[in-house]
């Protein structure tokens, strides 16, 4: 069968599989008075539409930012707008303003969901299959399995378009990767200029920033700072300066304006966290209250203190050994690192480190399979909440399904295949019965997948004692805590432990 | 959801809370149980299941009752019963060998051939979308075909018989069932050049093969008959009162009858060749109703449809040459299906015979029987009086089993489905369907398309410029039908145009594929094979 065949069933059993997901409901159906993240889409399309840009920002007796007030940067803001002229087109009452508060309808439902598939088409599911194809050293039917798998990665299915994010992920992650994509390929400036358009359309990509920052700047650093090096550095800058100023032009004229943007952008002022989310605060919340107990500056620098040192190494790494796979990797630690320590994470951030995971999945398929599963479990108290249990449950196998026959992962559990050959080499040198690796590996594979089934089962079943309602909540974040906790040290092995590996395999070829 | 969840709740409530003797008069609802005895034993047993999602379904009074347990329980008991069907797709690909193409598994016949069968874009969205258990009836078939295949011809005839007193519509496969096992088990040897050897009949084959049946027959009919309620049965088993057509015109002979008919009057209004008063008034305004009236071609009657589906399955006026038909290949029937050694001998005369006299005369084995079959069932679709758009899937998935085996089977089968699945769109109508619909659709096609081209890669290509035209034609139909006519102001006078249209278009592909294949199967022996001599 020729390939492009099998690359257009792949991409349309993606499709498919999409909007099956999105016949279901979403977040919010029918809960007045806030509704959810979809009525917060909506309600954008509302406020860009019917206000005058200055006013998108600001509070006033239209514009009421406690009612799904806009917090996201300019390019989201243009992209309601750009929905919300369909909108008009179609049905003036989706967007009348105040009137249309809570608007809920069939076909506007399927509107909004037409809306994703259209943007996901756009952007992210051709970065993807471009990507794919670009992969090096794997066979062409791997490339589409690969293709296949990320596609079917259901997290992000079910977060687009089950519950309906109020920012279409698929728009700043699909720009990710288009700027992986480009940066990767040696055109760093279209790399450069896609990412930025990331960062301006969900500020959250930040977390991916400091990888891109690094590895550009270690190529500028590799290419000699005196020559082509800085031409490079500069053309950069202009291109990163460029595209923000060309995105925030409106909000550039007063000085208030920009202050007023970043403000919304970065609510300082919400706390540690809010809900229950996977990472390390909410999880030690268990034990200690830290919440309730320091201060609030204290917290924000205790969080920034932690998450910069947990990604200061492989930054440097890079900076010093810029490589596309170092790269990929750091990604996945840097934005790993964000979500586990930073301030105000959302569980639906770990998308963004899933992203990156999805990259490397041909390398290290094992671990990264693992990985997806453990990012779609942690999620599961949104999605029960938005009654996605049943598609959750089907992606997800269909996804298991799709990694084990197309990589046959059970049988890639060897040192060198999990990566960790150089890691385990080293630590041999002082512990010379350390060969046990990649058995214990197994085994806390099948630990993790156990208790994953297990917990979900006894959340859709059980009813949590009265005294501790949040009961299994609380435990589906704890143990995706740590499990995300093991990932972290897993992934940081990797990249630390590299080269090495490289330069022993050149010395012996 | 689409009025068949309520048939089958209604069903489930009657078997369930009525006694047997009330099956068939039972009338509260509009949907009154219409299938065979079994299916309505079928239902028993569900229902026995269905009291533990939700009891209100069982209640025969609760008409248009549906709860979330309810849709739940009937989607599962669907997908439950489709392992049959997965298993009769793995017996019927255990059957073909093929010829080894490529070493990868994906370039394999049998895994083709379970794609095509497994992933059958038709049965996906009649079964699991629009709701039906055609799944494992199918399975059902598939299973007593494959059973014909390994010379099992009891079991085949006993699954037959009992998929019969399932659901009646496979009556319409019937003669060639009935042809193969009287000629290719009930005479047990042939004469060196193919005829039959008269003497060779097997009077304990041929009993207990009508043993089978009539046992089957009694354990469904029988205690209706000892209720004396089979004239009752029948008459909700065959309801002659409907239409010529289906509310949609299923795309076949009479699609094609009715649009002349339409076009001829409509000029002959333009002539002045008709008076506008005589012209009923139906037909002109609504389009598409279940009392069709012809204006100008003479009205169809159900009789007349029985005769032309005989017509087309036995084809008598085509005067078979009985004498050629002797001389015909001997070893044939000997020949294990799909291997090509057969001796070329007598096989080069080719004679035109009528599909059934085929099966009778050039007996090839299984193989000419699934040709056969496959005729059957699209001659039946083609003529049939009351046809159901749903119905071309009985001749579709078994012609997969044909279109691995041959190039020009192939090149047919896609034509027929294609064709055939599209004019299945309008059983989904709402718009959130409409992109499921249009990928599902897409996937399947390029699927079956090119693995088949990759198949048959060596020979000739399986379209010509006209078929390609005809297919890649159905894609502006689908953009006109649904995505630029609801924006035209003939939305609200000519609300039918759509399906009128999607309708025709596709009578000419189902037609054409039709006609192609009844002349495969009268032309004896494949080019390809006289070739080789």
């Amino acid at each position: 069968m020729e390939k492009w065949h099998l690359m257009a069933i792949v991409v349309l059993i993606g499709l498919t599989v999409r909007w099956t997901v999105s016949l279901n409901s979403y977040s919010g159906a029918g809960k007045p008075p806030m509704f959810g993240d979809y009525e917060a889409q909506r309600h954008w399309q509302e406020i860009t539409f019917n206000l005058p840009v200055k006013q998108w920002y600001f509070n006033s007796s239209d514009n009421n930012l406690q009612y799904w007030g806009l917090d996201y940067p300019p390019l989201t803001a243009y992209h309601s707008l750009l929905c919300a002229y369909v909108a008009k087109f179609i049905n003036p009452d989706w967007i009348a303003l105040h009137t249309s508060r809570g608007y809920e309808s069939q076909a506007h439902k399927l509107f909004m969901r037409t809306t994703v598939l259209i943007a996901d088409l756009l952007i992210y599911i051709p970065a993807v299959v471009l990507y794919c194809c670009c992969l090096k050293e794997i066979s062409t039917k791997k490339k589409i399995a690969n293709a296949l798998c990320i596609l079917l990665y259901p997290g992000l299915i079910l977060i687009d378009y089950g519950h309906f994010q109020n920012i279409y992920n698929s728009v700043s992650l699909g720009f990710a990767l288009w700027g992986v994509l480009g940066v990767s390929c040696d055109c760093d400036l279209l790399g450069s200029l896609a990412f930025c358009l990331a960062i301006n359309y969900k500020q959250m990509e930040l977390y991916h920033a400091l990888p891109f920052f690094c590895f550009l700047l270690g190529k500028c650093f590799k290419k000699g700072l005196r020559g082509k090096g800085f031409v490079l550095l500069v053309k950069l800058a202009c291109i990163v300066v460029a595209s923000f100023v060309l995105c925030w032009l409106p909000f550039f004229t007063e000085r208030e304006q920009t202050l007023q943007v970043l403000r919304r952008l970065f609510p300082v002022d919400r706390g540690l966290f809010e809900d229950k989310v996977a990472n390390i605060w909410c999880s030690f919340n268990v034990f200690l209250k830290i919440k309730d107990i320091l201060p609030r500056h204290i917290q924000l620098i205790m969080s920034f203190c932690f998450t910069f040192l947990s990604l200061l190494p492989a930054c440097i790494k890079l900076i010093l050994q810029p490589s596309s796979k170092g790269f990929k990797f750091t990604l996945v630690s840097c934005a790993l690192s964000f979500f586990l320590f930073s301030f105000q994470v959302h569980e639906k951030s770990i998308l963004l480190v899933s992203l990156p995971v999805c990259l490397v999945l041909s390398e290290i398929p094992f671990m990264s399979t693992w990985f997806l599963l453990v990012s779609t479990f942690s999620m599961l108290p949104l999605l029960l909440k938005d009654e996605l249990l049943m598609p959750s449950v089907v992606t997800t196998m269909a996804f298991f399904i799709a990694c084990v026959t197309s990589f046959s992962i059970f049988e890639k559990t060897s040192e060198e295949e999990l990566q960790l050959k150089s890691f385990s080499i080293s630590v041999r040198k002082y512990l010379p019965c350390f060969t046990f690796l990649s058995r214990i590996i197994q085994y806390l594979f099948l630990i993790s997948v156990i208790t994953m089934v297990l917990l979900t089962l006894m959340t859709v079943t059980l009813d949590p004692p009265q005294k501790l309602p949040d009961l299994f909540s609380v435990l589906v974040c704890f143990v995706s805590c740590l499990n995300f906790l093991f990932f972290l040290v897993y992934f940081n092995i990797i990249i630390m432990w590299d080269s090495k590996g490289g330069r022993n395999q050149k010395k012996i070829s | 959801h689409s009025t068949d969840f309520e048939v089958h709740r209604n069903w489930l409530a009657i078997t369930h809370s009525l006694p047997i003797s009330q099956w068939y008069y039972e009338a509260t609802s509009e949907w009154t149980l219409d299938y065979p005895p079994f299916f309505a034993w079928f239902e028993y047993i569900l229902s026995h299941v269905a009291k533990y999602f939700d009891q209100e379904m069982l209640n025969v009074h609760n008409l248009n009752y549906s709860s979330s347990r309810t849709l739940l329980f009937q989607r599962f008991s669907v997908i439950f019963m489709d392992v049959l069907f997965v298993y009769a797709v793995r017996e019927c690909c255990k059957c073909i060998d093929g010829k080894k193409v490529g070493k990868e598994l994906t370039e394999k016949p049998k895994f083709i051939l379970s794609v095509l069968l497994l992933w059958n874009f038709g049965l996906l969205i009649v079964d699991h979308i629009h709701f039906q258990y055609n799944g494992f009836l199918f399975g059902l078939m598939l299973l007593s075909i494959a059973r014909l295949f390994q010379k099992r011809h009891m079991e085949g005839a006993f699954l037959f018989a009992v998929l019969l007193h399932f659901k009646h519509i496979y009556l319409y496969v019937a003669p060639a069932y009935g042809v193969y096992l009287l000629r290719s088990y009930c005479f047990t040897a042939n004469k060196p050049d193919g005829s039959i050897r008269w003497k060779s009949f097997s009077f304990v084959r041929l009993i207990s093969l009508g043993l089978v049946v009539f046992l089957v027959s009694a354990l469904s009919l029988g205690p209706f008959l000892a209720l004396n309620q089979l004239p009752q049965v029948f008459s909700r088993l065959f309801p002659f009162k409907r239409g010529l057509c289906h509310a949609y015109w299923a795309p076949n002979f009479w699609a094609l009858y009715n649009a002349l008919d339409k076009v001829l009057s409509v000029i002959g209004l333009k002539l002045k060749f008709l008076d506008p008063n005589n012209i009923p008034k139906a037909s002109m305004t609504s389009g598409l109703v279940q009392q069709f009236q012809h204006t100008v071609l003479p009205s169809v009657t159900p009789l007349a449809t029985l005769i032309c589906t005989l017509i087309a399955i036995l084809s008598l006026v085509l005067s078979p040459r009985l004498e050629c038909g002797s001389a015909i290949s001997a070893h044939r029937n000997l020949c294990l299906p799909w291997s090509s050694d057969s001796p070329p001998s007598a096989s080069r005369v080719p004679g035109i015979q009528p599909s059934i006299f085929c099966l009778w005369f050039k007996p090839q084995g299984p193989r000419g029987f699934l040709r056969c079959l496959t005729l059957c069932a699209l001659s039946s679709f083609m003529f049939g009086w009351h046809v159901h758009e749903k119905a071309i899937l009985l001749a579709i998935l078994p012609m997969s089993l044909l279109s691995v085996g041959k190039a020009g089977d192939a090149s047919i089968f896609l034509i027929l489905t294609t064709t055939g699945h599209y004019s299945l769109f309008p059983l989904l109508f709402t718009a959130p369907e409409l992109p499921i619909k249009i990928l599902l659709m897409l996937l399947f096609t390029i699927y079956s398309i090119s693995s088949l081209k990759t198949l048959f890669r060596k020979e000739k290509p399986l379209f010509n410029w006209m078929e390609t035209f005809y297919l890649l034609g159905l894609g502006p139909l689908e953009v006109c039908c649904e995505f630029v006519f609801p924006f035209t102001s003939w939305k609200v006078k000519y609300p039918f145009i759509p399906l009128l249209l999607t309708s025709v278009y596709c009578a000419v592909g189902i037609t054409y594929a039709w006609f192609k294949l009844y002349v495969s199967v009268l032309i004896d022996p494949p080019i390809g094979k006289t070739k080789k001599q």
